[in-house]
């Protein structure tokens, strides 16, 4: 006997235990990378958006959520991708924010705006994710990875990373 | 929508960025400091991966089945269609910064227009292109202001680049008939256009540099109907020996 197609929510629910690479707290749903997810006779299809353009954990990421799906009876799934409309930190939800600073890494901001030469930085501090601390400073704004800048906080001293709003 | 200007048009949006990402990509571990070592590093990510989309656009619409690989490791220096500007070795770190300003200001420009292109596919690459594109120019003016406002040392490294390198951004700005019938069609964006939003940006950044514009005769032209300097020729070879030593390898 066949079973039933899943649903759009059970797809989301089992993409919500694949976790980011790069960020390990956060799942891609979290993330706002999985855009749509479909199961159909022909089987599944999940659509993706990378965050970056070049953002080099795209391959794993792939990988990951076909192993997920695999793992439920749902494989081969198909995986398309879409640029448009293009990933914003925006999609990411407040209960994810609160994941990031627990972890140590600073929640982004709001997407920066379309000024079109922006000289400076938004005037916003970002606050230390390990003493709360807003004496902080940015020390560069591109970090280990495409998502994250350099941070350091002059009250407990230490350096941190944010989560760049775009 | 698919016209025959579209492919050499998306082979130079293409190649501008891969060019200059490789450019770029030369400065891993050889930063003046570790942030900037990895700053320039991201920015040739974000480059390198803004030209893998858009090169493979470029297959698709030459529909001949070549891949971005097949477009970025296969063809000569001949078949590059860059601008001049983007090729030139990276010289020191005033020079790289400095041709960073010229070219980001330039691309965000260029993607904040083709965010209306009429091919959907382009105007959704050109939309993640503007969010990087912006961060890029942030970082090179904030460094072109603090060198050229700088010590003596670090203003005339910069002026001397900006000197060096002037001669190269006429050629961003020069349309000719692909750009026309781009342009006409609603895919693309003339970039004569966008010449004086650019000036006006690029002069505002020099003046708070404390630098000036060279006064230039003449503008070098040629990367978009293939006639590169000799520097391309070189670069390719070290970035294609791989991929042509090693036909179809995977891994």
């Amino acid at each position: 006997m066949k079973r039933a197609l899943p649903s759009r929510d059970e797809l989301f629910e089992i993409l919500g235990g694949v976790m980011d690479p790069e960020v390990p707290v956060l799942s891609v749903v979290e993330l706002g990378i999985i855009r749509d997810a479909v199961a159909t006779d022909d089987g599944v299809v999940i659509t993706i958006t990378p965050t970056y353009s070049g953002c080099p954990a795209m391959h794993e990421i792939e990988s990951e959520i076909r192993k997920a799906l695999e793992a439920q009876g749902y494989g081969p799934a198909e995986i398309r991708t879409t640029y448009s409309p293009a990933w914003t930190t925006d999609w990411i939800a407040a209960p994810a924010r609160a994941k990031l600073e627990a972890y140590g890494i600073a929640p982004p901001g709001p997407a920066e705006s379309s000024e079109l030469i922006p000289l400076r930085r938004r005037s916003a501090s970002v606050r230390c994710p390990y003493c709360k601390s807003a004496k902080t400073e940015q020390r560069s704004v591109f970090g280990s990875t495409a998502c994250k800048s350099i941070w350091y906080c002059n009250a407990c001293l230490q350096p941190f990373e944010e989560f760049k709003a775009i | 929508m698919s016209i025959p200007a579209l492919f050499p048009y998306l082979l130079r949006l293409g190649d501008d960025r891969l060019v200059l990402g490789h450019r770029l990509s030369e400065w891993c571990g050889h930063g003046p400091i570790l942030e900037e070592d990895i700053a320039l590093a991201n920015i040739a990510l974000d480059l390198i991966g803004e030209a893998t989309l858009l090169l493979k656009l470029a297959g698709e619409a030459e529909g001949q089945g070549r891949s971005e690989d097949a477009l970025a490791y296969l063809r000569d220096s001949g078949d590059y269609r860059n601008a001049l500007l983007t090729e030139l070795p990276k010289g020191d770190f005033g020079f790289t910064i400095v041709r960073q300003l010229f070219f980001s200001a330039f691309s965000l420009l260029q993607m904040e227009a083709l965010q209306r292109s009429t091919n959907a596919a382009l105007a959704g690459i050109a939309a993640k292109a503007v969010k990087e594109a912006r961060y890029h120019v942030r970082h090179s003016a904030q460094w072109v202001i603090t060198l050229g406002d700088g010590t003596d040392e670090s203003h005339a490294r910069v002026q001397r680049a900006a000197n060096d390198l002037w001669r190269y951004t006429g050629e961003l700005f020069v349309a000719d008939d692909v750009d026309r019938e781009v342009s006409a069609a609603g895919l693309g964006v003339d970039p004569s256009t966008l010449a004086e939003a650019w000036r006006s940006q690029i002069d505002d950044v020099m003046a708070r540099a404390t630098l000036t514009i060279p006064p230039t005769p003449y503008m070098q032209r040629g990367g978009r109907d293939g006639r590169h300097t000799e520097h391309l020729s070189h670069m390719l070879a070290e970035m294609q020996i791989v991929a042509r030593s090693h036909p179809g390898a995977s891994w």
